[in-house]
């Protein structure tokens, strides 16, 4: 189990190099390039020169790489173009907000989704299975732009019940806790069908174990089967897609942060993606494949957890 | 209906006189709700069942003994139903219970064991969790109470170490071990009717032989009636008072197990007792009879008698009559056929003569194939970086040789190393160490890739599993020319014109060639795998497990089949199987191999006469025998066989042995000892000392 | 021989293919599909307008009327034009995509299943980095380094899915490398290239056409996606997501602009999935 963690760590560490680099690369301009891109096409040539000597752009590219990195893990992210301020004085705000977002999402999201495709799943090809399936297919189907339209035109238009920004500016016309309705539903709406049909695929599959006929056969009551027999063989499979969530939640709430104006990590990635701001789009790269393949480590780990056969082999 | 006369006769003489049976079936019939509209699955079966009795239903795939149990259980699944009749269990009609009263009987009146019991744990619930349910529910039992009555039962069951069993997840425990705590669980709260689902199929013989025991014994001390479901007639011998032959649905013959086997009355069972190999019979001696035809499918059942088409004493009249009546042939013996009792008597196979030896053997045979000091290691890493690791010896330091036209059979339980060594004289795996040799050719170090076209040509190989062995997207024709074109490199007519041929070798029709997979049954698909085999015109076929998949009367026609093919083409036939009777049947040598090694190798006679290896003479022992006068010493090996990677140091039986001499056989390899007539076995006990033994089987 | 096997797989795909009769929802999800590659297919013929053709008179009022059925947007566009046109530019750009990620994810996954090894070693390596970003940072990365078009966000969607792919045909090829049929090709001297493409892979058909068609589904939201977030194809080509985002700010006064593009969308990705429901199901029946 130590051995499996140290293994997963060791390669964390192996992509994270890896990915660091990538990061890097994609945004190695040529030095001219580069001098053109911060002087304006109008520079002189005699100007650019002097930039790429002050930047240290004329030295080779692994040297710049290393560099980078060392100012990286030292803490210093580069300053933003964008925001003209170091990207470490708004990324970890941006963070906090997001994963405030996030949190909210994945608490409502993981126990309706246990609910619904334990429901679904415990009686295969029942009405509630037919009805929790396609409703899910259907969810999961609508892009979170698309619903956020159709609930913004309800819910902000129509009744003018909610807000149809998220800003999260205190003493504004609405309480942050209304303001944080809608992108939390359009996330929940979207992730929730597709774990909801993984935890049901789960169940499905266990209903049909010869160990549930056994359970029943012995005399235990269809709650009990449910619940002492297929609930924890049930959720094996799916706790990995579940984890994973945390990772789409964090990163993957671009869109989300878009439709609602709401100032997190997502929304700092694209504007400055936008605005050709490389320092702050490389660290909130970094960061968001961090993220994602410590999810994946921690899915792995649980999944041994929860499953004897792997934790006792 | 008809059997419904004559149920009144047939419990046990003295069994609960006065209380009703523990289990009454009364004209029921059970259907299945598919797409297609209703399956009569079980159009009408009767039976009873003393206080305990116990009661073998056999019969081959699909003739209903399953549905039969799970009935029993009231469990049908969502599209199964009991559509006409009663299941009455000590006298109270199991459909009218309501759900709670129906669970207080489950598992604590009747319980059952089921085939695989590997999937019939919870995997993630410890065995002692799973145990103590049982009297939790139902006697409402605290932790403590409920955990001294598991602890009881596991010791009942056989089980070393009960207190780290009970901690113990279902995976960590053999095959053996799984079903012992099955059958724990099922007897937890003393029910008084036990309903087992093939409960040894998948397991190894030795094993299956030491469960069967248990069970017998079990039933003996808690009074148990059983419903006893099996394909295998022999495991019913060791368990049953009487015994139920079922066919296409129907219970065609049901009786006492001696009545049954020495005076069987309806065709289909004599049919069944005529195809099971037995270790008494090779193909010299008689030929097995195949039943012609296939079991005719539910939803086109002929009318009359279901077994009429397929039956060589039918009479067209007299057979079709519908409804068909029941016969008793005696107060316990009653048969569903009208000719039962002008039927001419049986000849019961010759059971334990002595096997005649090879006569007609040329005394120089040319040894085709020389296996020589051959081992096959496999790495399993662990560790962190796959540093550390161990050495599995799937096949260790073999030697053996097959003769040109004749039938080496490779006997062995799970893990021995048997498909292993096919894989290397297939050239799929590589050989780590030693030699062997086609025709003085090396073969074990070149991959089946490299191999020269008349390698190829010269070894093919049928497989064991018919639903994997053609690949479901090509058909019959297809998978036919495509082998003639690479192994005899001919094309067009002339493959169309070979294709032919073959199928009419394997005795399939031409209009296969149109077919799909899909579209053949088990034994048809097992024969085009044949024909495959065949294209290349092999000099060399290895045969793994061909017919260990198929039910026992398409197993007998394969296997004449393969006779045959040998017979006229003189090819040299390895024969794979776990199976002593069908490798006593067919095969001309015979090697035992346990845990990668060949323990005891000589001629088919030899082996099965003393002198035994103590292995030999336990896997004799253990061979459910489908004839109850027939005899068997009892050699129960107890204990589960090492994984590969704990071998013992010496002679690898050794921590099973019953013969065990002592300290030697832990730590020293056997020494092979070897018999005028070319006889090895490897045993440290003295060759004079293994002859003294009597023989295991006596008729 | 080879021929008439072929045409015969043929044959049997189809009667799979009109199984799906029985499948409610994914006869749903087929009309859905059907639907929408007629209107691309037939755009030119079904559209009232050009989709840049400016009616300057309807920016009076854009909403919908008898002239403009799902109105106008802002520079004076009809929408219902902009939606029929916006069909051919998804119904492009996705298949072409699948298609291409597809052969390099099967080609990828049957070469590291198959051999496994160090092909193995070296495929699922540089997968799991490309896997290790979340989808939509790549996207972000790659249209902001090479400039939003119609290749690149094609190239995009090769990149990310076909890592994905892979790991599907090498889990499906692991598995059914072990067939016996397999063996017997090798022992017949079939070359590995008829074993990866003629053995193997046909038995995968089945999981593949389900995720193809789930596939076809993600791949319309991301190029929506892309679009909403002004990464998408530049102005003026017709683009669902971008037609939202361009109206977005005047939801509170002109709904419409938004809600059609958006209606639109939805559909055709609902479409794709019961499409793959119904083919999940129809394929679990044998």
């Amino acid at each position: 189990m130590l051995a499996f963690f140290l293994k997963r760590l060791a390669s964390l560490v192996f992509t994270m190099l890896v990915v660091s680099a990538l990061v890097f690369a994609a945004f190695e301009f040529t030095p001219g390039q580069m001098a053109t891109k911060i002087l304006g096409p109008f520079s002189t040539q005699d100007q650019r020169d002097r930039l790429m000597e002050e930047l240290g752009l004329h030295r080779p590219v692994w040297e710049r790489y290393f560099e980078w990195l060392g100012n990286v893990l030292s803490g210093d992210l580069g300053y933003s173009t964008l925001y003209k301020l170091p990207v470490n004085d708004i990324i970890w705000d941006r963070l906090g907000n997001t994963l405030t977002l996030a949190a909210i999402a994945f608490a409502v999201m993981v126990p309706l989704s246990v609910l619904f495709g334990i429901s679904a799943g415990m009686r295969e090809g029942s009405k509630l299975d037919r009805t929790i399936s396609v409703a899910s297919i259907v969810t999961t189907s609508v892009p979170e732009f698309a619903s956020g339209v159709f609930l913004a035109s309800i819910f902000v238009i129509g009744l003018g019940w909610l807000p149809g920004t998220a800003t999260l500016e205190a003493g504004a016309r609405w309480p942050i806790a209304a303001q944080l309705v809608l992108p939390v539903t359009v996330i929940v709406l979207y992730d929730l069908g597709y774990v909801v049909r993984m935890v049901r695929a789960s169940m499905v599959e266990v209903m049909t174990r010869p160990y549930i006929r056994t359970a029943i056969l012995k005399g235990l009551t269809f709650r009990d089967v449910i619940l002492k027999h297929a609930l924890r063989n049930a959720m094996i499979a799916p706790f990995t897609v579940i984890l994973l969530q945390i990772n789409y939640m964090i990163t993957g709430v671009v869109v989300v942060e878009a439709v609602f104006a709401y100032p997190g990590f997502g929304r700092m990635l694209l504007d400055s993606a936008l605005s050709q701001d490389v320092a702050t789009v490389q660290a909130a790269s970094l960061f968001a494949v961090l993220v994602s393949v410590s999810t994946q480590i921690a899915g792995d780990l649980g999944y041994m957890m929860l499953n004897p056969r792997i934790r006792f082999s | 209906m008809q059997f419904a006369t004559a149920t009144e006769t047939n419990s046990r003489p003295g069994a609960g006189a006065g209380k009703p049976p523990v289990l009454e079936l009364r004209n029921v019939s059970i259907s299945y709700f598919v797409r297609a509209g209703e399956m009569k699955v079980v159009p009408n079966i009767s039976f009873k069942l003393g206080q305990g009795e116990a009661i073998g239903l056999v019969g081959e795939s699909g003739c209903g003994k399953s549905t039969v149990a799970f009935a029993v259980m009231q469990y049908l699944g969502t599209v199964g139903r009991v559509t006409g009749g009663q299941v009455l269990f000590e006298g109270k009609d199991l459909a009218k219970l309501s759900p709670a009263e129906l669970r207080a009987l489950r598992g604590r009146k009747i319980s059952m064991v089921y085939q695989d019991p590997m999937s019939s744990l919870n995997p993630v619930i410890p065995i002692g969790k799973q145990l103590m349910e049982v009297p939790m529910i139902h006697f409402g039992e605290n932790e403590q109470q409920a955990r001294a009555r598991a602890l009881q039962m596991l010791r009942e069951v056989n089980l070393p170490d009960p207190e780290t069993m009970m901690t113990r997840y279902p995976h960590q425990l053999s095959g053996g071990q799984q079903q012992r705590v099955v059958i724990a669980m099922a007897l937890m709260a003393e029910p008084s009717l036990l309903v087992m689902d093939e409960p040894t199929t998948g397991l190894d013989v030795t094993v299956e032989a030491a469960v069967l025991d248990l069970v017998a014994r079990l039933r003996e001390k808690h009074n148990t009636a059983i419903v006893f479901i099996s394909h295998n007639l022999g495991t019913v011998v060791r368990i049953c008072d009487r015994i139920g032959v079922m066919y296409a649905g129907e219970l065609v013959e049901e009786g006492p197990i001696a009545d049954v086997f020495r005076n069987p009355r309806h065709p289909y069972t004599r049919g069944l007792l005529s195809c099971i190999p037995t270790l008494g019979a090779d193909k010299n001696s008689r030929p097995l009879t195949a039943i012609p035809g296939q079991v005719p499918s539910i939803l086109n059942r002929p009318k009359g008698c279901v077994f009429q088409p397929r039956c060589r004493f039918a009479i067209a009249e007299r057979c079709s009559q519908d409804p068909l009546p029941t016969l008793s042939l005696s107060e316990r013996h009653r048969v569903k056929c009208v000719r039962a009792e002008e039927l001419p008597s049986h000849d019961k196979l010759p059971q334990g003569i002595e096997a005649v030896a090879i006569g007609d053997q040329p005394v120089d045979a040319e040894a085709v194939l020389r296996i020589a000091h051959l081992r096959k290691t496999y790495h399993q890493s662990t560790g962190m970086f796959g540093g550390k690791g161990y050495d599995v010896h799937a096949v260790d330091n073999i030697e053996l040789e097959a003769n040109r036209g004749q039938t080496l059979a490779i006997v062995g339980e799970s893990g021995c190393g048997k498909s292993t060594l096919a894989k290397v004289l297939t050239g799929i795996e590589l050989g780590s160490a030693g030699m062997v040799t086609l025709a003085g050719k090396e073969i074990s170090q070149i991959p089946v890739e490299d191999r020269e076209a008349d390698t190829k040509r010269a070894v093919q190989m049928v497989f064991q599993n018919p639903d994997s062995t053609l690949n479901p997207s090509h058909s019959i024709g297809y998978v036919m020319e495509r082998a003639i074109r690479k192994l005899r490199g001919l094309s067009g007519r002339e493959a169309k014109n070979e294709t032919s041929t073959l199928l009419k070798t394997v005795n399939l029709p031409l209009e296969f060639a149109s077919r799909m997979p899909r579209q053949l049954s088990g034994g048809q698909k097992q024969r085009v795998a044949i024909a495959r085999a065949l294209a290349g015109e092999p000099d060399l076929i290895l045969a793994d497990e061909p017919v260990s998949a198929l039910d026992v009367s398409v197993q007998a026609a394969i296997i004449n089949l393969l006779v045959d093919i040998q017979a006229k083409r003189g090819a040299t036939l390895i024969f794979i199987s776990h199976d002593l009777s069908v490798v006593r049947y067919l095969a001309d040598y015979v090697a035992v191999m346990y845990l990668g090694q060949v323990m005891e190798f000589g001629r088919t006679d030899e082996i099965f006469a003393p002198p035994y290896h103590p292995y030999t003479e336990a896997l004799l022992s253990a061979v459910p025998i489908a004839d109850p006068d027939v005899h068997q010493r009892r050699i129960i090996l107890e204990g589960a066989i090492p994984s590969p990677q704990n071998r013992p140091k010496g002679c690898p039986f050794a921590t099973r042995c019953p013969r065990k001499l002592g300290p030697i056989c832990d730590n020293e390899a056997p020494p092979m000892q070897t018999t005028a007539s070319g006889h090895r076995i490897a045993c440290h006990i003295p060759l004079d000392d293994l002859k003294k033994v009597d023989k295991v089987v006596v008729a | 021989m080879a021929m008439s096997d072929t045409a015969g797989a043929v044959t049997r795909t189809w009667a799979r293919v009109s199984l799906l009769r029985e499948s409610p929802v994914g006869m749903v999800g087929a009309f859905l599909v059907v639907f929408w590659v007629l209107v691309a297919i037939f755009a030119p013929v079904i559209s009232p307008f050009g989709p840049n053709s400016n009616d300057l008179d309807a920016l009076v009022d854009p909403t919908p009327n008898a002239i403009h059925w799902f109105g106008t947007d802002m520079q004076g566009r009809d929408i219902l034009a902009r939606v029929i046109w916006g069909s051919r530019t998804v119904l492009t750009v996705a298949p072409v995509a699948v298609a291409i990620a597809y052969a390099i994810g099967s080609l990828l996954g049957l070469l590291a299943g198959y051999y496994r090894g160090w092909a193995d070693t070296v495929i699922n390596r540089i997968s799991d980095i490309i896997l290790s970003f979340p989808a939509i940072v790549l996207y972000i990365i790659v249209i902001m380094r090479f400039g939003p078009s119609a290749l690149n966000i094609i190239l995009a969607v090769i990149f990310i899915a076909s890592p994905q792919i892979m790991r599907i045909v090498r889990g499906m090829t692991l598995e059914l490398r072990e067939r016996e049929y397999v063996a017997a090709a090798k022992m017949r001297g079939e070359s590995a290239l008829y074993i990866m493409f003629i053995e193997i892979l046909p038995n995968a058909r089945g999981p593949l056409i389900v995720d193809a068609c789930l596939r076809m589904g993600y791949t319309t939201i991301a190029i929506g996606v892309l679009g909403f977030l002004g990464l998408g194809l530049p102005p003026p080509t017709p683009d669902w997501g971008g037609m939202v985002k361009d109206s977005y700010a005047l939801m509170s006064i002109f709904p419409h602009m938004a809600l059609f593009p958006a209606a639109a969308i939805t559909s055709l990705v609902v479409g794709f999935s019961l499409l793959a429901d119904g083919m999940r199901e129809i394929s679990m029946r044998d």
